[in-house]
């Protein structure tokens, strides 16, 4: 139901606090509004339950294990929110002098030059407002390289079969065509394939490392070797950066350009929508061809913004100001809290927590599709299997697990294998909720077996059933009338993503 | 198993190739490609007049999992796209031989047709592709 829903005309909800009366001199009169706002009309109770209500309905980390892959969704630390919230930042103004923003400016020099180290590279922009942005920055960055050297017969960029579906995205967005490299049997990239794909036309090679098969890239120091000898540029997709943090380095893999998702592995809240940080870094090649602004020292001690008067060959600004301020001093924060000790224990309970669950549950009787790896931060489950003797879908079970009060993980992605889950634990979480985790699967496995037509029924108990995505999809409808939603009912439900419908970030 | 009727010609990237009496051929999808699909919610195709190079994505299908890339099995002209699919993309689920077929295309070079899988051809790859 929708606020909008409780509302009565002619009830109001005064301000308890008194008020000075608004004056407005500066708007002309032709562009004020003569009637008022259609706003929701309920009363300050209704308005608490309403809204209360809904953040009960709300599936998050704070109340439920969150497996899905890709997205690593791990605990955010509270003591990141508070310190980001100090007054000092929140009431700092990104247009004021820059001494009086001498701490922030020393909190983002600071986070540049952690995230520098830990991923190996020469220089750090926060300024990608998210994973996204970072991505277009690092292949424009990758484009202004070959055109600054003259070199502009490199049209084509490479992405494994298994990539982000971004990462084609990014490249189609930068003007470069894009070559799809086939994936081995046991989830490597194929060799002979990317050495036949490579050549003079090559811009370069787009990769997830661990890629996003859930394994790690065992000859990443030929691949890059082979883009390398052809003149391309390596990028990292850091999406997956969570699995070796502290332990590799792209840098040291020999990747030219990074992005890092600050919202994964960096803790910052995201998968409600929130905002997301994709800074980027790059190695000397790349360096002058960053985003501004950056932090930076002034000469008289102190920080100070570096512009595009300091960087003439910038590929310029991405947003107003400086990235996510707020997310990045979140991440900045994480980052002090765990120290350089502790970003390689992330990795460790990473993989551990992964390896864990998928040893479980193919005792339990599951299939993962890469057995004979080693799991990364995370694993692959294939229920074709299950689909075969029985019907039930990945799909299914993924709906089922919601009963059993779990976010269901990742669903057919990565699309190589078919009814696939794609499971991540994350760090943060302890072997008890593991263990539940794999308690519930196992039940509903079994249920698959005893009971299929009820598992196409689930969710049985979330606030709202299962969806149909098909028709939401094929009749798109977003518009909210007044007065219709009650009537139809499902006005709001059409267009909406489903409790186990985000899949990709 | 899929359904592979026997008088067509297939790819490896799972489109179907029926030649008709004037020469031109039809192209679609395969019942397999739609079951990985799952529902598919939207098709776009070509304009007629657009010429294609052989393997060049030239339709667009998606489904409530991916959208896919179509690729044009053979060189050719396209003559003509099923406009039916715009309004019932479930078209593709249901009859993805029949009245799902996606466009007409008249081949640059008709010989280039020999060198499509038959389907035994494509039987065989298919279940090489299932691991």
């Amino acid at each position: 139901m929708l606020i909008f829903e409780h509302s009565k005309p002619g009830r109001r909800n005064p301000s308890q606090a008194p008020l000075d009366k608004a004056e407005i001199r500066d708007i002309p009169d032709a562009l004020r509004r003569k009637k008022r706002p259609l706003l929701p009309e309920v009363s300050e109770m209704q308005a608490v339950r309403h809204y209360t209500r809904l953040s009960q309905k709300n599936f998050s980390i704070d109340t439920h294990f969150y497996p899905l892959g890709s997205c690593t969704m791990k605990y955010n630390p509270r003591a990141c929110n508070k310190l980001a919230l100090l007054p000092g930042f929140v009431n700092r103004h990104p247009l004021a002098p820059e001494n009086f923003s001498q701490g922030f400016l020393a909190c983002m020099y600071e986070l540049q030059e952690i995230l520098k180290d830990v991923t190996g590279m020469k220089a750090v922009s926060l300024t990608p407002m998210a994973g996204a942005q970072g991505e277009l920055a690092g292949v424009v960055m990758i484009r202004a390289y070959h055109d600054a050297r003259g070199d502009t017969a490199r049209t084509e960029i490479l992405a494994p079969d298994a990539a982000h579906g971004t990462n084609p995205a990014t490249a189609a967005m930068c003007g470069y065509t894009v070559r799809e490299i086939p994936t081995g049997a046991d989830g490597d990239i194929d060799i002979e394939q990317l050495r036949a794909a490579v050549g003079p036309h090559t811009a370069g090679l787009m990769l997830t490392n661990p890629s996003t098969l859930g394994v790690f890239e065992r000859d990443i120091q030929r691949v890059q070797k082979i883009v390398h000898d052809a003149g391309g540029l390596l990028y990292y997709d850091g999406a997956n950066l969570n699995a070796i943090l502290g332990k590799v380095k792209p840098g040291d893999m020999g990747f030219d350009v990074i992005h890092m998702n600050l919202h994964k592995t960096f803790s910052t809240p995201h998968g409600g929508g929130g905002p997301g940080a994709g800074p980027v870094g790059v190695n000397d090649r790349l360096a002058p061809f960053l985003p501004v602004p950056m932090a930076g020292k002034s000469e008289g001690g102190g920080y100070r913004w570096l512009t595009e008067k300091d960087c003439p060959h910038s590929i310029g600004r991405l947003s107003a100001h400086m990235g996510n301020a707020g997310v990045l001093l979140r991440a900045y924060v994480y980052a002090r809290l765990l120290g350089r000790e502790g970003m390689p224990r992330v990795a460790e309970f990473a993989t551990l927590n992964a390896n864990y669950l998928m040893a479980q549950l193919i005792q339990a009787g599951f299939q993962a599709a890469y057995p004979k790896r080693r799991a990364t931060h995370e694993f692959i489950l294939t229920l074709k299997k299950l689909k075969d003797e029985t019907g039930v879908t990945a799909m299914d079970v993924a709906k089922r697990l919601l009963d059993y009060g779990y976010h269901a993980p990742t669903t057919y992605f990565p699309l190589l294998v078919p009814e696939c889950l794609l499971i991540e634990p994350t760090e943060t979480e302890s072997r008890e909720t593991l263990d539940g985790f794999i308690d519930a699967m196992r039940k509903i496995l079994a249920e698959a077996y005893a009971s299929p037509d009820r598992m196409k029924g689930a969710p049985y108990t979330t606030p709202v059933r299962r969806l149909d995505d098909v028709k939401a999809a094929r009749e798109l409808d977003l518009t909210f009338v007044q007065g219709r939603a009650t009537a139809k009912g499902s006005a709001t439900a059409k267009g909406s993503t489903s409790v186990a419908g985000a899949t990709r970030t | 198993m899929s359904n592979i009727p026997k008088h067509l010609k297939y790819t490896k990237s799972h489109e179907w190739v029926e030649t008709q009496k004037d020469g031109t051929v039809k192209v679609g999808i395969t019942d397999h490609a739609q079951d990985l699909l799952g529902d598919v919610v939207y098709v776009e195709l070509p304009r007629p007049g657009r010429l294609t190079k052989t393997g060049e994505a030239c339709a667009v299908v998606e489904s409530v999992k991916a959208a896919s890339d179509i690729y044009s099995p053979i060189a050719g002209e396209v003559v003509e796209a099923n406009g039916a699919l715009s309004d019932q993309p479930e078209l593709v689920n249901k009859d993805a031989y029949g009245s799902a077929w996606m466009l007409r295309l008249k081949p640059a070079n008709p010989a280039e047709l020999d060198s499509l899988l038959d389907a035994r051809g494509y039987e065989s790859f298919i279940a090489s592709e299932a691991h």
